[in-house]
């Protein structure tokens, strides 16, 4: 189902005043999405936003699509509901490090190994903030919180790595502070059928300000982030001469010019590689840290192939109806 | 719909089974293991051996099965009974020559391994009646006995001819779990019958044990619900179970109201067979979802309601706790979903297989804030039919989540069902909004306080809902603290509302007299027969059975104030008897409860009844 209409992002905007902190990269995010939709071809009607709780998950009531702020946790398996009642629907969840990774641990582990159709957001500031400060599943080791005042002693998840090992066939990171980029990945998030799961490095300014400067600022993201595109060499760095390349079962930077390196030498990023052992060493990375689309392998969806077996009976059983089936078998008649 | 199916005494108190095998597999031994058993724990009991005519019949022949049956009863019995409730098949000859005696819904268990195709043509059967599609009609347990014997066995040394001689106290075994039957005396009789063979003693002890073991893991439960189709209308009926008739039920709704049928679940005894019986009707847009976990089940079923689909979840009471804060979220967006609680013993695990009505309370108030919704609870296993396609119809016009309480007793048991024709039912008018102008999400009906139902797909009414407080109308989040008490009280209403649209609370028996006796849910088919036999004995008694418990019938405060006296009669210590002091009183009210996991017996439900009758004050039960 293809839209017909024609939009503006004003047009994805609701009449409901946004009430995030100012400054938040939350702001970024939603114009993101409100400038993507416009390029996806759907229909205003035929697109649907779930989220759970948390600050992230006051999204729904910004968008003018149909949405569901739901309960903590739950948003991956309402959007389940929601695509195998209606699969022809454009259906984006929007969650959290505590909301998705914590307390909905298990629909997202379940929904990514099911392959349910979906586009998940996972806005991820390695803290609470809705509740005010407390440690997430993604806050760092040590890290001093409202619920770790002697250092956080909970060795965090790397969202990509939690992805992967759900047999994940689309995962994305990308800053939250890049409008540009964010764009172009929700797009591909929607092309792809499958879940497709983008990780955003979001700054939480309150509770957690400054986690990814390292990454996400002008000045020093281009020597500690690498942004990959498929079909394209992994090289970074301020001066677009560093590169990854591979030294036995290690990813290694390297410098192009330097002991001999050309960039030939540089590894060339292939999403759509079904073996995944390179896109693990990739989300591992630290130094740099890795975003884009690492991985967009397609495989037949959990509503695909719920709908074909659906599909499939009907043609078996051909036109019994209701009234047949009780009469089948074992009746009798009484006087 | 709401005629009661009148039952004859229910003899539910009453087990028949017939165990039958090659004359070489032991049945005479297993079935008088099963009788002295029985009747130590205190049954009455009637057996009835039916050996081969030929003594040396060829071994998996026709005229080699040998049968014996037995019949135990709380009361005094003196037939081995007719109708059986549990066949025992040890090869597909026994299985051909008892088959005809087992009324369709009832347990058949069968060694799977002995369906060999040279056994099978030794019985003169074509194909594998197992596989086939032939014994769809009874509750199948087909267990490899053969193998698990022999492997509970392996280290023992003996040979396989010892080791195969032991299959019928593995059986046993499973059947001693089935019925909660000790082990001891069947042990103390090894001790003593194979005195100088400790080998021997210990192959059938551990075979004992073994097969309870399983029957155990597998959670299996017995098929008692039993009632005689002499008083039944006239009509075309088959025999039903009550979690298939759920099923059917809404798979009804779901026609009549034009919508596909989307079922969210995780497995639980005793409601899976709600979800087995789901899953095999893709052909009629039935979507069933097995999700990862309780919370899932229900939270999937409110997408698919915001979505457009007719949605339910099913579960039992462990199960209905953790989907309290999500039935809530489905209170508060006012979406319709079916929450179906088949009560098992509690608290918390509890008794999984055995029946049990103590999550009245949990139904009614079992979420976080005031949240209130419909409750209401089939009786009867065809009743479950009438109850789930009910629940379907009032949570799409009333757009409510609407909870049906049916317990494991209903659930697994089996009563003849009017087949109902589509047309015949009921029609299910479902609220999807035409006009766009001006519309508002939580716009209302003026009569019914239900709001439309607008979903993905509609052009012009995309909107949003969620948990947080909205505002009356547009549906906005809103925190003012006189919209919240509104909104409460509105939420409120629209549930009793429901009531005009429910049947009057019937009574049978005496119209107005001395006693009334009030049940809702499984208890229906006791507290009938002990009402009728109260009736014989010309006492002013009469039977008033709850369908609908919130809200309740709108003549129910008439119906109480009849009676001198009424006794709420229930499977828990007085859920019911408590919600009715509060929401009815003024009247006198007494009480009769049994927490045994077991269904009331007409006899104990009697003797109260006339103690009741003979006090001039309230008794505690
Ligand atoms: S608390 Fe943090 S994450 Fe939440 S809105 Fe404020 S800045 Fe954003």
């Amino acid at each position: 189902m293809t839209g017909e209409k024609k939009y503006t992002y004003k047009d994805m905007a609701s009449d409901q005043e946004v009430r995030w902190c100012p400054g938040c990269d939350d702001y970024v995010i939603l114009r993101s999405v409100q400038k993507a939709l416009p390029e996806i071809g759907r229909n205003r009607e035929d697109i649907v936003f779930i989220s759970g709780i948390g600050c992230s998950s006051r999204f729904p009531y910004y968008m003018n699509t149909y949405g569901i702020h739901g309960i903590h946790g739950r948003a991956a398996a309402i959007a389940t509901g929601v695509k195998l009642a209606n699969p022809e629907l454009s259906v984006w969840v929007i969650t959290g490090d505590g909301d998705g990774l914590a307390i909905g641990g298990n629909h997202t582990i379940h929904v990514i190994r099911r392959n349910v159709d979906l586009n998940i957001i996972l806005f991820n500031n390695e803290i609470y903030g809705l509740t005010k400060g407390q440690f997430s599943p993604t806050s760092l080791l040590g890290q001093r919180t409202k619920s770790s005042p002697f250092g956080n002693i909970q060795p965090p998840f790397n969202p990509g790595e939690l992805v992967l090992g759900s047999n994940g066939r689309f995962f994305a990171r990308v800053s939250g502070n890049s409008a540009k980029e964010m764009a172009s990945i929700f797009i591909e998030a929607e092309k792809f059928k499958g879940a497709a799961f983008i990780e955003v490095l979001q700054n939480c300014v309150i509770f957690n300000d400054g986690a990814f400067d390292k990454y996400n600022d002008k000045k020093t993201r281009p020597d500690n982030q690498l942004y990959l595109e498929h079909g394209q060499k992994m090289i970074f760095g301020a001066e677009r001469n560093k590169g990854l390349r591979l030294n036995g079962l290690k990813l290694e930077v390297v410098t192009i010019g330097e002991n001999g390196i050309t960039e030939d030498d540089i590894l060339v990023h292939d999403a759509h590689n079904p073996d995944p052992t390179l896109h693990f060493m990739l989300v591992r990375l630290e130094s740099p840290i890795v975003t884009g689309i690492i991985r967009a392998v397609e495989e037949p969806t959990f509503d695909q192939r719920f709908t074909q077996q659906m599909e499939a009976r009907m043609a078996a059983v051909k036109e019994m109806s209701f009234d047949e089936f009780v009469m089948a078998g074992e009746t009798f008649e009484l006087e | 719909m709401d005629g009661k199916i009148s039952h004859k005494a229910s003899t539910a108190d009453s087990v028949v089974i017939r165990f039958a095998g090659d004359s070489g597999d032991g049945m005479q031994l297993t079935g008088t293991q099963f009788a002295d058993t029985s009747a130590l724990m205190g049954n009455d009991v009637a057996t009835f051996p039916n050996y081969p005519a030929e003594i040396r019949a060829p071994q998996g022949s026709l005229f080699g099965v040998s049968g014996f049956q037995v019949q135990i009863a709380d009361h005094d019995i003196t037939t081995p009974g007719d109708d059986l409730d549990l066949l025992v098949a040890m090869n597909p000859a026994a299985l051909k020559t008892n088959i005809k005696d087992l009324p369709p819904g009832k347990m058949l268990i069968v060694d799977a391994d002995s369906f060999t195709a040279k056994n099978l043509k030794k019985a003169g059967y074509e194909t594998n009646p197992l596989e086939d599609g032939s014994l769809d009609a009874y509750r199948v347990i087909a267990v490899p006995v053969t193998t698990n014997t022999r492997n509970a066995l392996l280290d023992l040394g003996l040979d396989n001819k010892s080791m195969l001689r032991s299959r019928n106290m593995y059986t046993l075994g499973i059947i001693y779990w089935i019925y909660g039957r000790s082990l001891d005396h069947t042990i103390a009789f090894f001790h003593k019958k194979f005195k100088n063979k400790p080998k021997v003693i210990e192959a059938n002890t551990r075979a004992l044990r073994a097969g309870n073991i399983y029957a155990e893991n597998l959670e299996l439960i017995p098929t008692t619900y039993q009632v005689r189709p002499a008083h039944l209308g006239k009509g075309r009926y088959r025999i039903i179970m009550g979690n298939t008739a759920t099923a059917w039920g809404f798979i009804a709704a779901a026609k009549k109201a034009g919508k596909e049928l989307f079922l969210g679940s995780y497995p639980i005894t005793p409601a899976s067979d709600i979800l087995h019986e789901l899953v095999k009707h893709p052909h009629f847009r039935v979507k069933a979802f097995q999700a990862e976990d309780e919370i899932a089940g229900v939270t999937s079923a409110i997408g698919a309601a915001f979505a457009g689909d007719l949605a339910i979840t099913t579960t039992s009471g462990p199960g209905l706790a953790l989907k309290g804060e999500a039935i809530g979220l489905a209170m508060m967006t006012e979406l319709p979903i079916v929450i179906v609680d088949v009560q098992r013993g509690g608290p918390s695990t509890g008794m999984p297989t055995k029946t049990e009505q103590s999550d009245l309370l949990q139904a009614l108030y079992g979420r976080n804030g005031e949240s209130p919704i419909v409750v209401m609870a089939a009786h009867s296993p065809a009743d479950c039919f009438d109850m789930a396609f009910r629940a379907s119809k009032i949570a799409l016009e009333h757009m409510t989540p609407v909870l049906l309480l049916t317990d494991g007793y209903i659930a697994n048991g089996s009563e003849p069902w009017r087949i109902e024709k589509l047309a015949d039912l009921p029609e299910i008018k479902t609220r999807e909004p035409e006009n766009r102008d001006n519309w508002m999400p939580y716009r209302r009906d003026k009569e019914t306080l239900a709001r439309d139902w607008a979903y993905p797909g509609m052009a012009g009414f995309e909107h949003r809902v969620g948990g947080l407080e909205k505002e009356e109308g547009s549906g906005n989040v809103n925190m003012q603290p006189l919209n919240h008490e509104e909104m409460v009280r509105i939420r409120a209403e629209k549930v009793r509302r429901v009531a005009k649209d429910l049947p009057r609370l019937e009574v049978e028996g005496a119209r107005e007299g001395e006693l009334l006796v009030v049940g809702w849910g499984g208890t229906y088919g006791a507290l009938h027969s002990a009402v009728q036999n109260m009736q014989s004995t010309g006492r002013k008694v009469g039977l008033a059975h709850f369908n609908y418990i919130h809200p309740m019938p709108e003549n129910t405060a008439d119906v109480f104030a009849r009676f001198d006296k009424i006794v709420v009669c229930e499977l828990n210590t007085g859920q019911f008897f408590k919600v009715l002091q509060f929401e009815q009183p003024g009247h006198k009210y007494y009480k009769y409860n049994k927490i045994q996991g077991l269904p009331f017996t007409v006899t104990e439900l009697t003797n109260r009844f006339n103690q009741i009758l003979a006090s001039g004050h309230t008794i505690e039960a």
